[in-house]
C-alpha cells in the first residue's frame, strides 16, 4: 500500500526547510535506509532516509522548493504494481492536540502577522528597512563591525567552519579569515578566558556561547575577572568584549539546557546586560555592544533567529544600551517583557484590546543598566505593571522591577505589582509540562486582568 | 632526548659550587650582583611586609622567604614589552618589573590603587581566583599574535593551581593555537597545607605540558642564574615563534602560604630547617665571595641602601590620602550610567549628612 512520506523536523524549534535535492527519481525502487533526498535549513543539512521498502511513485515538492513546512506529504512511495497517481494526497496533518495551554513559544509564526499599527516605531529612524531574520540581523552587525575595526574577532565552538552552532556566524570566515573568526576547542572556561585575556590585551572579542547553559563554566571569567578588572584595576585594563549567544528556553531539552540567566547577570556590578526581542534590537544592541568599552552580556533567543522583522537599512543604525522601547504605546496598564516575551506582550495586549483594556508594552532591550525612567514614567502613566519574563520568579528581572517600582512610583499605583515568570521548577522535559511551565498570552492577560480588577 | 624528556637545569649547588659551564650572560660578575642585589631586596622587603602585617599596618601579605630566585630570575629574563600575568606571591618580580614600593603596599595595604601601575602598565592586576590568569595569558599572547608583535605573555601559577582545569585548558589552547606565551609552575612543594606528593601524582609538572605538545623543563629555583638562564630561553623561543613552554620551578617555601596561616600546624620543623641550607641567597653569596666579587662590606652597604629605599617607599604609602566614599563608583564602568549616578549622588549625600552631624 502507498505510503506518503512527509517533510521531517530537525530539531523541535524547525517549522519549514529547504527540500534541496532528490536523490532517487520517480519509478526507482527504494529500500528502508535509503536516502531519497536532502533537506537543508538554516541550520543544517539532513538526508531522509525512505522508511519502507517500495517504489518511489511521486514526488509531490520539487527540489529547490524553499520553506516547505515541517509534516507536509513530499513524495509517496507505493508497492510495486501501485498506481501512484490514485493516491489521493492528504493535507498537512493539523498539529496534535495538547493540553492547556499551548506553548506560545512553539505557536509563533516565523513571520510575524500583518504590521500593528499601534507598535510605536523607532523615533530616531526614519530611513528604508528591509526583513531580516534575527539570524541575520546579528550576523550583519558583526560583520559591520568588523569591517570598520580590525582589532575585533570572533569565537566560540563551531563559529568558523560550520558557520555557527546556529548559522550566526554564516560567510563571517570566508570573509575575515581565520584569524579573525576562530574555532575554539570545547572549554567554556579557556575560550572565556582567552577572550577577557585578549581584551584586556587590546582587542575587542565576540566570545559566543552555542547557548549561555554552557556559560556557567565561564563565570569565574566572567564575574571576577570581565566584571571587576577595570575596577581593581584603577580604571586601566578595561574589557571591551562581547559574550553572546542564546538564552532562555529552547524546545524540548530540558531543564540543563533551558534557562534564562537575565538575573544572574544583571545582579553583578560592572558588566552590561542586553536582551534583544526583534531584528531592529539584535542588529542595532549588538553593533553597541561591539563598540562599547564594557564588557557585555547578550542574551539571544534560539526561537528568536528564524523569526524576521524589519530592520533598518543603514550601517550607523544602533541601538543605544541602558534604553528601553515602547513597543506599545497605551494608557491602563503597564506590561514588562524583554527578548521573546515581547512577542508574548503584545500578543497579550491585543488580546486586552478586544476586551478594552489598553495596554502599553515596554520592550527592556537593557537589563543592567535598567532604563528606570521609561519604565516609571510609564507606570505613573498607567498606574498598573504586569512584568514577564522566562526567568524564574525568586530574584528576578520582575522582581527587580517591583522594587523599583516600590521605590520611585509608589504613590502612582492602583493594584500591587504582578509577575508573570517561568515556574520556580528546573524545566521539565516532558512537552506538555514544559508548554505549562513557561508564561504565554493567557498568563499575561490573566495576570493584567488580575490588576485591573477584572 | 626524546621530545617527553623533562630537562633539569642547575648550575649553582647549595654550597656555592659550579656544577656545569655557566651560560654566558653569569660569566659576567656585573650581571650576578645584579641579581644578587634584587634578591636581597626581596629577603629585606619581605620581611619588611611581613613584620608591618604582624604590627598591624597592613591587613594581610603572602610572603615569599626562600622562593627569591624564582621571581627575579624569571622577571629579569623578561622583557620590558613583555607582559606578566603573577599570582598574588609575585611581590618581588612585580618589583623588577617596576611597580613601586608605594603602589605595592597600596594593594596589601587594601587599596584598588595598589593595581595602577606608573611602571608595567599592562601587567596585570593581581588575582586571587587560582589560574584564571593562565587562560588570560594565552588571550594576551593571541593578541600579541594577531598584531605581529614580538612580545611574549609570562603567566606563574603554584604547584596547587596546576592542578585546576584553567590551566590544563590554558596549555592545550596555546599548543593548539602556538601563541608566544611561557607557563612557569612555581613549585614550591606546599599549597597551603597539602604537600606536593599529594597534590598530583605525575612524576614532574612539568610533563603536563607534554600531553597538549609543549615542551616542559625543570630548574632548580634556588639557582637564580638556572632561572634565569631557562625562562630566558623559554622567552626568546616564544618571541621568534617557536611556541609555548611549561617551566617547572622547583623551590620550598619557608614560611606560611600567608600571614594569615600557621604552616607549623602541618608542617614538620625538620623538614624546614633542611630547605633553610638550600635558600638562594647564600649560594650566590657563596660563589660571589669566593670569585673575589662580594665582601662583608658590600652585603653591609647594600643592606643599609635597601632599609632606606624601603623605608622612603612606606613613607610614600603612609603619606597618601584616604580615597573619598564616592571613589567606591570609580571605574566600575568606563563611563558611569545614570542609575549608577544616582546612588553615588546618594552615597554624597549621606555621607555630607553625617559629617555636619558630627556622626562621620
Amino acid at each position: 500500500m502507498a505510503n506518503q512520506v512527509l517533510m521531517p523536523a530537525l530539531s523541535p524549534t524547525m517549522t519549514e526547510g529547504t527540500l534541496a535535492k532528490w536523490l532517487k527519481k520517480e519509478g526507482d525502487a527504494v529500500q528502508s535506509g535509503d536516502v531519497l533526498a536532502e533537506i537543508e535549513t538554516d541550520k543544517a543539512t539532513m538526508e531522509l532516509e525512505a522508511v519502507d521498502d517500495g517504489i518511489l511513485g511521486k514526488i509531490i515538492v520539487a527540489e529547490g522548493s524553499e520553506g516547505v513546512a515541517v509534516n507536509t506529504p513530499i513524495a509517496v512511495i507505493v508497492d510495486e504494481g501501485e498506481d501512484a497517481t490514485s493516491v489521493e494526497i492528504s493535507a498537512p496533518p493539523p498539529p496534535e492536540p495538547s493540553p492547556d495551554p499551548e506553548p506560545e513559544v512553539q505557536a509563533a509564526p516565523a513571520q510575524p502577522a500583518a504590521p500593528k499599527p499601534a507598535i510605536v516605531s523607532e523615533d530616531a529612524y526614519t530611513g528604508a528597512t528591509i526583513s531580516l531574520t534575527v539570524r541575520e540581523a546579528l550576523r550583519d552587525a558583526m560583520a559591520e563591525e568588523m569591517r570598520s575595526d580590525d582589532t575585533i574577532f570572533l569565537m566560540g565552538e563551531e563559529v568558523a567552519e560550520y558557520q555557527g552552532a546556529y548559522k550566526i556566524s554564516q560567510g563571517l570566515l570566508e570573509e575575515f579569515g581565520g584569524k579573525r573568526v576562530i574555532d575554539t576547542p570545547i572549554t567554556e572556561h579557556g575560550f572565556t578566558g582567552l577572550g577577557v585575556g585578549a581584551a584586556f590585551g587590546g582587542l575587542k572579542p565576540i566570545v559566543e556561547f552555542m547557548t549561555f547553559n554552557f556559560a556557567m563554566q565561564a563565570m569565574d571569567h566572567l564575574i571576577n575577572s570581565a566584571a571587576k578588572t577595570l575596577y581593581m584595576s584603577g580604571g586601566q585594563m578595561g574589557c571591551p568584549a562581547v559574550f553572546r549567544g542564546a538564552n532562555g528556553a529552547a524546545a524540548g531539552v530540558a531543564a540543563q539546557h533551558s534557562q534564562c540567566y537575565a538575573s544572574w547577570f544583571a545582579h553583578v556590578p560592572g558588566l552590561k546586560v542586553v536582551s534583544p526581542y526583534s531584528g531592529e534590537d539584535a542588529k542595532g544592541l549588538l553593533k553597541s555592544a561591539i563598540r562599547d568599552p564594557n564588557p557585555i552580556i547578550f542574551l539571544e533567543n534560539e526561537i528568536l533567529y528564524g523569526q524576521s522583522f524589519e530592520v533598518p537599512d543603514d550601517d550607523d543604525f544602533t541601538v543605544p544600551i541602558g534604553k528601553a522601547k515602547i513597543e506599545r504605546s497605551g494608557s491602563d496598564i503597564t506590561i514588562i517583557a524583554y527578548s521573546i516575551m515581547v512577542g508574548v506582550a503584545l500578543e497579550a495586549a491585543e488580546t486586552l484590546a478586544s476586551e478594552g483594556i489598553d495596554a502599553e508594552v515596554i520592550n527592556l532591550r537593557s537589563l543592567r543598566p535598567l532604563d528606570i525612567d521609561t519604565i516609571v514614567t510609564s507606570i505613573k502613566k498607567t498606574n498598573r505593571v504586569v512584568s514577564v519574563e522566562e526567568g524564574w520568579p525568586v530574584a528576578g528581572m520582575g522582581s527587580e522591577i517591583a522594587a523599583i517600582t516600590m521605590e520611585h512610583a509608589f504613590d502612582y499605583l492602583d493594584a500591587p505589582v504582578n509577575r508573570v515568570c517561568g515556574e520556580d521548577v528546573p524545566m521539565p522535559y516532558a512537552r506538555n509540562l514544559e508548554a505549562a511551565t513557561l508564561p504565554n498570552v493567557d498568563k499575561v492577560v490573566t495576570a493584567a486582568k488580575a490588576v485591573c480588577y477584572r | 632526548m626524546t621530545d617527553l624528556d623533562i630537562p633539569y637545569t642547575r648550575y649553582l649547588d647549595p654550597e656555592g659550587e659550579v656544577t656545569t659551564e655557566l651560560p654566558a650572560f653569569a660569566q659576567d660578575q656585573s650581571k650576578l650582583i645584579e641579581l644578587y642585589r634584587r634578591m636581597t631586596f626581596a629577603r629585606r622587603y619581605d620581611g619588611k611586609l611581613t613584620a608591618m602585617q604582624r604590627t598591624g599596618r597592613i591587613p594581610s601579605y603572602a610572603p615569599e622567604l626562600g622562593e627569591e630566585a624564582v621571581r627575579v630570575g624569571y622577571a629579569t629574563a623578561m622583557k620590558k614589552e613583555d607582559v606578566l600575568l603573577g599570582t598574588y606571591r609575585d611581590t618581588a618580580a612585580m618589583i623588577v618589573r617596576g611597580v613601586t614600593i608605594d603602589e605595592d603596599l597600596m594593594f596589601w595595604g587594601g587599596d584598588e590603587r595598589g593595581n595602577v601601575y606608573a611602571g608595567p602598565a599592562e601587567d596585570f592586576p593581581l588575582t586571587t581566583p587560582i589560574a584564571t590568569q593562565t587562560t588570560q595569558a594565552v588571550g594576551v599572547a593571541y593578541a600579541f599574535k594577531l598584531r605581529g608583535e614580538k612580545r611574549v605573555a609570562v603567566t606563574t601559577i603554584g604547584d596547587g593551581g596546576s592542578s585546576k582545569g584553567d590551566f590544563y585548558e590554558a596549555m592545550n589552547f596555546a599548543g593548539a593555537w602556538h601563541v608566544p606565551v611561557v607557563f612557569i609552575i612555581i613549585n614550591n612543594q606546599w599549597a597551603i597545607s597539602m604537600p606536593r606528593e599529594r597534590q598530583s601524582a605525575a612524576k614532574t609538572l612539568a610533563q603536563k605540558g607534554l600531553a597538549v605538545g609543549i615542551p616542559g623543563e625543570q630548574v632548580d629555583g634556588n639557582d637564580v642564574i638556572a632561572v634565569h638562564d631557562v625562562v630566558s630561553r623559554a622567552l626568546e623561543k616564544a618571541r621568534s615563534g617557536g611556541g609555548p613552554t611549561v617551566v617547572e620551578v622547583i623551590t620550598y617555601r619557608l614560611t606560611d602560604h600567608s600571614t594569615a596561616d600557621d604552616a607549623s600546624r602541618y608542617r614538620d620543623p625538620d623538614e624546614v630547617s633542611a630547605h633553610w641550607k638550600n635558600e638562594p641567597l647564600i649560594r650566590l653569596r657563596t660563589y660571589l665571595s669566593e670569585s673575589q666579587a662580594w665582601n662583608k662590606e658590600d652585603e653591609e652597604n647594600l643592606i643599609t641602601t635597601i632599609d632606606q629605599e624601603i623605608e622612603d617607599g612606606i613613607a610614600e604609602y603612609e603619606a597618601q590620602e584616604e580615597l573619598p566614599p564616592e571613589a567606591m563608583f570609580d571605574h566600575m564602568f568606563a563611563e558611569l550610567p545614570t542609575d549608577l549616578k544616582d546612588q553615588r549622588e546618594a552615597v554624597m549625600a549621606e555621607f555630607s549628612n553625617s559629617e555636619e552631624n558630627g556622626h562621620g
